[in-house]
């Protein structure tokens, strides 16, 4: 079983992130193994630290507890065996295409001889020959990920690991560059061993990888390891790859479902009080097209591509309509519930009733209408609602929070806030309650 | 070109930080520091005389070398420090909570107020000619590395994450981090400070040059000497050509050196955007050569076959696994040794100083104390003056193209004079006004900061974004309306990070103006310059050490309670993303 040989184990890793006196736990027992031959694929939202994991692989950091083993070696520091090709490229955009590359080849010991041939050699395989002397500003976004694509290469890695690579480039030249690399990882003309890519297309990982990791956040964690087994070429159309796709849908917005089921009553701790984080106008937008379009509105994944909308955004989407009760999640599925179709209907005035009806009823507004009420004048300051919420969660996340409570509240007219004294206001909140 | 002024400025110059037990350490160090120079400088003898100081125009080729010379070491030694100090400060704990809060200090101190102290204790040590060429390359350094550090300590703390995983990923060595990371971020901050600390080392340079009081005439052949001597013996065509020489220095040195080292350094910026290139004639020439290319090439090749052979050797050393070095025993034991011997100066040092202010009498601290005010009030009224005349002329260049092509290179030129230069010459027109000290002093004051609130104005007046000015007009907004509530407010920060500078400059100035030798008589004014370089002439040095404390002391009060405060408010209210 020569091909079935365990090149890489995470063993119960955690990642804590220390902010001041509180700690922020960014990944907790993340656990799971890359055999040789195999391409893996992380998938989940954004802030669930798939590429927090990705630098704790490669060594870039230290895990907090648990180890990276890679063929048997703990992984002290970086790991030679592997390289990253960036979301942001990162090339130095003050040496050319071809000293780029050669940078890589020269920190491996190589003399400038040999670097000059296989530079040329790698551009030339990744169809960059004649812009040896480019420098990056003068090349497209894709361009510039194949020359990533070839400086990692250059070195030769056993383990290739892609943070999100093909995220930042348009459509098509995302597509040219992945069924490229598709290849070069089948025509096993390489000696990459494996290969790990994060993404939060979950499109893009069905059709490259054997397997997906899908991970969910607060605190980061795995929470399905997904086989696909389909052969290639893979055909979007097939029923099977729409049926892997739906899957791993499914298990992401499950678990939306169960966050939200947690205690919800006034006062409650943590997490049960939180805000998906989005933009009110695009959730008023996503409402109303599913009211139009009832029958393309079913799919989360279809919705998503049609609309051009992130995976993760759209995760945090439903979640807001589902916790406005506006819409339902049934295994993969969005359903806008009556109330929903009468918001997707409703002028602008109502919706906004609807609107901060139901946003009255959530745990954040609950909690904060008691904090309210502990004041004489109905007013309280920005800084000490942030520290309040600072009790329970790390400190950018606190500001998050309130920002989007802010945003909630204004849009319910239920708070304002004026921003040169720092203070917010209760409108009429108490005719409500 | 205003886009890539503002580049500079920007940068959070104040650095906004609580007022702490850091400050204490600070404050503490330079009494010591003071005391310590004075203590020396008892023993200085109480007659000096300079060599002789040549007015024939032939004179000025040796005289304009010896100058620039000065300059040039002084400008090395600033390197040296900025890469040595701005690493530690961005690397270490040590670095993050004393080191910079040191530089920030040392940034807004006027150091000429040292200068005095400076030569007499050298002079002590030292024989004389020697002692007053390394007082004026240390006071010429005093002006050129505080920018240069913070700019170098900057670029080290905002290295771009993805180029530093890069570069950890695969496993660069020393030498390819630092050519490669560092010092390619840092190229265009660099160089842009570089010409920024050789325009304040002119100002230096000038004043260090000559420097007489009473009895003490401290001299060194050089431009700044010329000018100085030109003008107190009324030789108006030496005059003339001393100022021509200074200026046909300044633009050959831009035209030369700064202006294609910039076209240069263009390639460093991070901007993934293509934008309208600088142009250099010099270094399309330079470009062009192919004698040039051909060294170039060869230098190449040596360097390839030098790395092959030698710097890939590095390889073998680096060291995979981020492993922590443990610090050996000996090292440690040399820092225990190092820190006792420290405390020992420290509690030394304030002894002394404590001794001698000690016979300070209460009337001569009052005395200070008018001393300084009457300095305070002239350093304001050059500030509004100068706030005068820049703030419409900053705004038209910073907001109109038209103006811009052709204010920018008149300003620029206007700027690269050295105050200190002109400043022989205004004294030679302004003395026969009555209060001509007076106006000499606050005129002096105004040339040498005007152009740090200029050069921000520009800069913030070019950042108001076009929507906005549309947005205004089409709110029908008069002009004064239009100013009140759009260009101020956007200038507020900009305006703020200018005066901080010039202040800083036209406290620098004050030692330079209230007090001088000039056509054998000496002329002075009421303030605590004047006081300083009184004391110098008396060997009075408990007086001495007490003026510039004193002058010391308010800077960094005025610093840290005035300007920091305010920028912090414009900076929270006024930002414009």
């Amino acid at each position: 079983m020569e091909s079935q040989e365990t090149l890489l184990h995470v063993r119960q890793i955690t990642k804590r992130y220390r902010m001041r006196e509180k700690a922020f736990v960014a990944l907790k027992n993340v656990d799971f193994n890359v055999v040789d031959h195999e391409f893996l694929a992380l998938v989940g939202p954004s802030g669930c630290g798939k590429s927090t994991l990705l630098r704790l692989i490669t060594g870039l950091e230290k895990p907090s507890s648990g180890e990276i083993v890679y063929r048997g070696e703990l992984v002290r520091g970086v790991n030679p065996k592997t390289t990253v090709v960036f979301q942001t490229f990162a090339l130095f955009p003050w040496l050319t295409v071809q000293q780029n590359v050669e940078l890589a080849l020269e920190a491996r010991g190589i003399p400038k001889k040999i670097r000059t041939l296989r530079s040329v050699e790698l551009l030339d395989m990744v169809g960059l020959d004649g812009f040896e002397t480019a420098f990056p500003r003068e090349l497209s976004g894709g361009m510039r990920q194949k020359v990533g694509f070839a400086r990692a290469l250059a070195v030769e890695p056993e383990l290739l690991c892609l943070d999100e690579p093909f995220s930042t480039l348009d459509i098509l030249s995302a597509e040219t560059l992945r069924s490229e690399l598709h290849e070069l990882w089948v025509s096993k003309r390489l000696p990459i061993r494996a290969i790990i890519l994060v993404t939060h297309n979950i499109e893009e990982a069905a059709m490259l990888a054997d397997r997906i990791v899908v991970m969910d956040k607060e605190p980061g964690r795995v929470i399905a390891d997904i086989p696909i087994e389909l052969s290639f070429p893979r055909s979007r159309k097939s029923p099977d790859f729409l049926a892997a796709v739906d899957r791993v849908y499914a298990t992401l917005a499950g678990h939306t479902q169960q966050r939200q089921a947690a205690p919800t009553e006034p006062g409650a701790q943590g997490r049960a009080k939180m805000l998906p984080i989005i933009s009110i106008d695009v959730l008023i937008g996503l409402m109303q097209r599913m009211g139009d379009a009832p029958e393309v509105g079913a799919d989360i994944y279809r919705l998503a591509t049609e609309l051009n909308i992130p995976a993760d955004e759209m995760l945090h989407l439903t979640e807001a309509a589902e916790l406005l009760g506006l819409a339902e999640i049934r295994q993969g599925d969005i359903v806008l519930t009556p109330l929903g179709d009468t918001f997707a209907e409703a002028s602008m005035l109502v919706k906004k009733e609807i609107f901060s009806r139901r946003v009255r009823r959530l745990p954040m507004f609950k909690w904060l209408w008691d904090m309210f009420s502990q004041t004489e004048h109905k007013k309280l300051e920005w800084e000490d609602i942030r520290m309040a919420l600072e009790e329970d969660l790390p400190p950018d996340e606190a500001q998050k929070q309130l920002d989007a409570a802010v945003e909630w509240g204004r849009y319910a007219e239920l708070l304002s806030y004026d921003d040169n004294t720092g203070v917010i206001f209760l409108e009429k909140f108490n005719a409500a309650l | 070109m205003i886009k890539r002024l503002a580049n500079v400025f920007v940068p959070g110059q104040p650095l906004t930080r609580k007022l702490s037990f850091i400050d204490l350490f600070i404050i503490v160090a330079i009494i010591v520091a003071l005391g310590v120079l004075v203590e020396t400088a008892i023993y200085a003898p109480s007659v000096y005389r300079g060599p002789k100081v040549s007015l024939s125009p032939k004179m000025l080729p040796f005289y304009a070398v010896l100058s620039i010379t000065r300059m040039f070491l002084a400008y090395v030694l600033s390197i040296i420090f900025t890469l040595i100090y701005g690493r530690a400060a961005a690397t270490t704990k040590i670095g993050q909570r004393l080191l910079l809060p040191i530089l920030d200090i040392l940034q807004s101190v006027p150091l000429l107020s040292f200068l005095p102290l400076v030569l007499l204790s050298l002079s002590v040590l030292l024989p004389q000619t020697l002692a007053l060429e390394i007082s004026s390359i240390i006071l010429i350094f005093t002006s050129q590395a505080w920018n240069l550090t913070f700019s170098w300590y900057q670029s080290l703390t905002t290295l771009p994450s993805d180029l530093k995983d890069t570069s950890a990923m695969f496993g660069f060595t020393t030498r390819q981090r630092f050519l490669h990371l560092e010092m390619s971020f840092a190229a265009v901050g660099l160089i842009w400070n570089s010409i920024m600390s050789w325009a304040g080392g002119w100002f230096f340079l000038m004043a260090a040059e000559m420097f007489t009081v009473g009895d003490k005439d401290f001299r060194l052949p050089g431009l700044g000497s010329y000018l100085r001597e030109a003008a107190s013996s009324n030789n108006y065509q030496a005059l003339v050509w001393g100022l021509f020489t200074v200026i046909l220095i300044i633009v050959l040195l831009d035209q030369l050196i700064w202006r294609p080292l910039l076209t240069w350094a263009d390639k460093f910026k991070l901007s993934m955007i293509e934008e309208d290139p600088l142009n250099s004639w010099f270094l399309r020439m330079l470009q062009g050569s192919t004698i040039l290319r051909v060294i170039l090439n060869k230098c190449r090749k040596i360097y390839d076959r030098f790395s092959d052979k030698f710097l890939l050797r590095e390889r073998g050393e680096t060291k995979w696994a981020i492993e922590q070095v443990k610090v050996s025993s000996v090292v440690s034991l040399f820092w225990k040794v190092l820190v006792v011997l420290l405390v020992a100066v420290i509690l030394w040092g304030l002894a002394r100083a404590y001794i001698l202010l000690a016979m300070v009498k209460l009337q001569v601290w009052i005395k200070l104390l008018m001393g300084l005010l009457c300095s305070f009030l002239r350093v304001f009224l050059a500030l509004v003056l100068a706030l005068m005349w820049t703030l419409p002329v900053g705004i038209l260049i910073g907001t109109n193209r038209k103006w811009a092509a052709w204010l920018q290179p008149i300003v620029q030129i206007a700027a690269s004079v050295p105050a200190t230069a002109l400043f022989p010459v205004l004294l030679v027109f302004v003395l026969n006004f009555p209060m001509g000290t007076d106006i000499a002093a606050v005129l002096l004051m105004m040339m040498g900061t005007q152009w740090y609130l200029l050069f921000n104005i520009i800069a913030g007046a070019s950042t108001i974004p076009q929507d906005m000015k549309y947005q205004s007009r089409l709110l029908q907004l008069g002009k004064w309306k239009n100013f009140r509530s759009l260009t101020l407010p956007a200038l507020g920060p900009y305006i703020i990070t200018g005066a901080i500078t010039a202040s800083g400059g036209a406290w620098n100035a004050s030692i330079v103006a209230e007090y001088t030798e000039f056509g054998g008589k000496t002329l002075s004014t009421k303030g605590i310059g004047a006081m300083i370089a009184q004391a110098t002439a008396m060997g009075d040095y408990p007086e001495l050490l007490s003026a510039t404390l004193m002058l010391v002391l308010c800077v960094i009060s005025i610093n840290r309670f005035v300007w920091r405060r305010l920028y912090e408010h414009c900076e929270q209210r006024y930002h414009i993303e």
